[in-house]
């Protein structure tokens, strides 16, 4: 497997099926996890980072689900390669601009990725689609249980796994669900739920697109608390919260029907019209059309158009997609074209 | 709700910060979000935002700065070093620092016990005060460490103390005794 063969699918986390799946995006958890007696990534020498990505690599080499994945060495990628993988919401940002000693494992589905010498030694992230942290954390806590076996993880009995952060010290875990909310937007309910939210010790984010483009509709939330609390506790309550959201934004969505359903109508017909239509389009135009479209066929007002198109898309549309894509370096400009012509050919057929 | 930094635009970006051990949110606008990761972007990254923002254990510091060390003795981070950067620099840090730590997760996580999972093979080391030395220290001795353990709020270690008072407290101190309570013991 190689990095380009990523280019020919898209992850299986943004397919558009398991539960909720037209209100949740993905469900994602990632572990924190160090060596023992190794300096944290940011404090250790280059040849301790080696020695750590070596022993990751022979690791994973021995990890069942792992074998056989794709390792990239940061360093031998260029910036378009990196940015894609960003992209994908495979690796942060932060891997990608300082890249000097860190890798990066990927399974074929795009279900498991592994950071090696980020913030911390290992950032072993697991993600589904919709709404399905059970499935999730299964994946997640087999791959851990056997590196656990493998390599001398950093504990301590009562505060556990000991991360860089101590934001992250205990589980080390992050649940998060990525969610659409139009119509709670829409219908300017969103920020008295999100506050509810930011009460609860939960963090809220926006979905980045281009670059570090926010769109409003797309929102990103994870628990704060990864101490005092067993990992299916935390996983728990951060469905609780998820569940309670998803019922807003049904509401939400039917009372923007029964009220308002002419307009709703033609804000996503009008977006469909575009898409189909247009030759300029920008990131940040197309993810708020995408946002319409989905919410259409969420509602069974867009019926031609199947919802893992839709969430293609969104990959697909960003630069450096585009520009592999493409097989070059592609100018902002250039890129609006591109992009116009891609979701032309996938609308169209 | 607007944006807290240009007081301009809706908020769409909400972040929790820790300033001065203080956690408060933050909503950014769009135009705002970005160029705040941006300027955190150039020195750490995105995902450090939280932890540069951290200004860990300022009250503390000032006050017994001479009871802890002040350099970690694995990997030489000091505590100053974590208060400007925000991360720890090793697993052994976390000894090194306990006594600054154990406050701030508290107030971080709102607890300090881990009750998740727990590696593979894992097994709990040694812990100091169960050396022969700490054997032979007499009840007021432990009493002490007892005090200072709780004070450090490892509340494991101060539940093993008690057990170790408890026993010695129960038991005569006086070897002939115990020698001849052995004696008996074997005879019977
Ligand atoms: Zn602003
Ligand atoms: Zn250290």
């Amino acid at each position: 497997m190689k990095l380009n063969d990523l280019l020919n699918h898209v992850g299986g986390w943004i397919k558009g099926s398991g539960p909720n799946s037209d209100i949740v995006i993905s469900s994602r958890i990632r572990l924190a996890r160090n060596l023992a007696r190794v300096p944290f990534p940011h404090w250790a020498k280059k040849e301790e980072l080696e020695e750590v990505s070596r022993l990751a690599k022979s690791a994973f080499e021995q990890t069942e689900p792992l074998q056989g994945n794709l390792f990239l060495i940061l360093e031998e990628l260029d910036s378009i390669d990196k940015q894609f993988l960003v992209e994908r919401h495979l690796m942060s940002n932060e891997h990608a601009i300082r890249s000097s000693q860190k890798a990066l494992l990927v399974n074929e589905d795009e279900n498991v990725a592994i950071m090696v010498n980020e913030e911390d030694h290992l950032r072993i992230q697991a993600m589904e689609s919709g709404f399905d942290l059970d499935a999730t954390w299964n994946a997640v806590n087999a791959i851990d249980n056997r590196l656990s076996e493998l390599l001398p993880y950093a504990f301590k009995k009562d505060w556990g796994y000991l991360t860089a952060c101590p934001t992250n010290t205990g589980t080390g875990m992050r649940g998060s669900v990525m969610l659409h909310l139009p119509a709670l937007v829409m219908s300017r309910q969103i920020n008295r739920v999100l506050e509810a939210i930011a009460k609860l010790s939960f963090t809220t984010r926006g979905l980045y697109g281009e670059g570090t483009q926010a769109s409003g509709n797309f929102f990103q939330i994870s628990n704060q608390v990864s101490l005092g609390q067993k990992e299916e506790e935390i996983l728990g309550n951060i469905k609780g919260v998820i569940r309670q959201i998803i019922e807003q934004e049904q509401k939400a969505r039917e009372a923007l029907l029964a009220e308002h359903r002419e307009m709703l109508e033609d804000r996503i017909w009008r977006s469909y019209g575009t898409l189909k239509n247009a030759h300029i389009i920008t990131s940040n135009e197309t993810v708020e059309l995408l946002s319409m479209l989905r919410v259409g066929n969420d509602l069974g007002i867009v019926k031609d158009v199947e919802r893992g198109l839709i969430n293609e898309l969104f990959i697909l549309t960003q630069p450096a997609h585009l520009q592999k894509l493409e097989n070059k370096k592609l100018s902002s400009n250039e890129r609006d074209v591109k992009r116009a012509q891609i979701i032309r050919d996938k609308l169209l057929h | 709700m607007l944006c807290n930094l240009c007081n301009k635009n809706q908020a769409t970006v909400h972040l929790t910060e820790i300033v001065d051990e203080q956690m408060s949110e933050l909503h950014l606008c769009d135009d705002c979000a970005r160029k705040k990761s941006m300027e955190m972007e150039q020195q750490f990254g995105l995902s450090d935002l939280l932890a540069g923002l951290v200004d860990y254990g300022k009250q503390i510091s000032g006050t017994d700065k001479g009871a802890v060390p002040a350099q970690c003795g694995f990997c030489n981070l000091t505590y100053e070093d974590f208060r400007k950067i925000g991360r720890l620099g090793c697993s052994e840090c976390y000894t090194s620092f306990s006594k600054y730590l154990g406050p701030l997760l508290k107030r971080i996580h709102g607890a300090i016990q881990h009750l998740g999972k727990t590696p593979a093979h894992y097994v709990e080391p040694v812990p100091v005060k169960m050396t022969k030395a700490t054997k032979q220290m007499d009840a007021a001795e432990l009493k002490e460490r007892l005090q200072a353990v709780i004070e450090r709020e490892e509340f494991e270690e101060a539940a093993k103390l008690r057990d170790m008072i408890k026993e010695l407290e129960a038991k005569p101190r006086d070897p002939e005794k115990k020698k001849k309570g052995t004696a008996k013991k074997d005879e019977a």
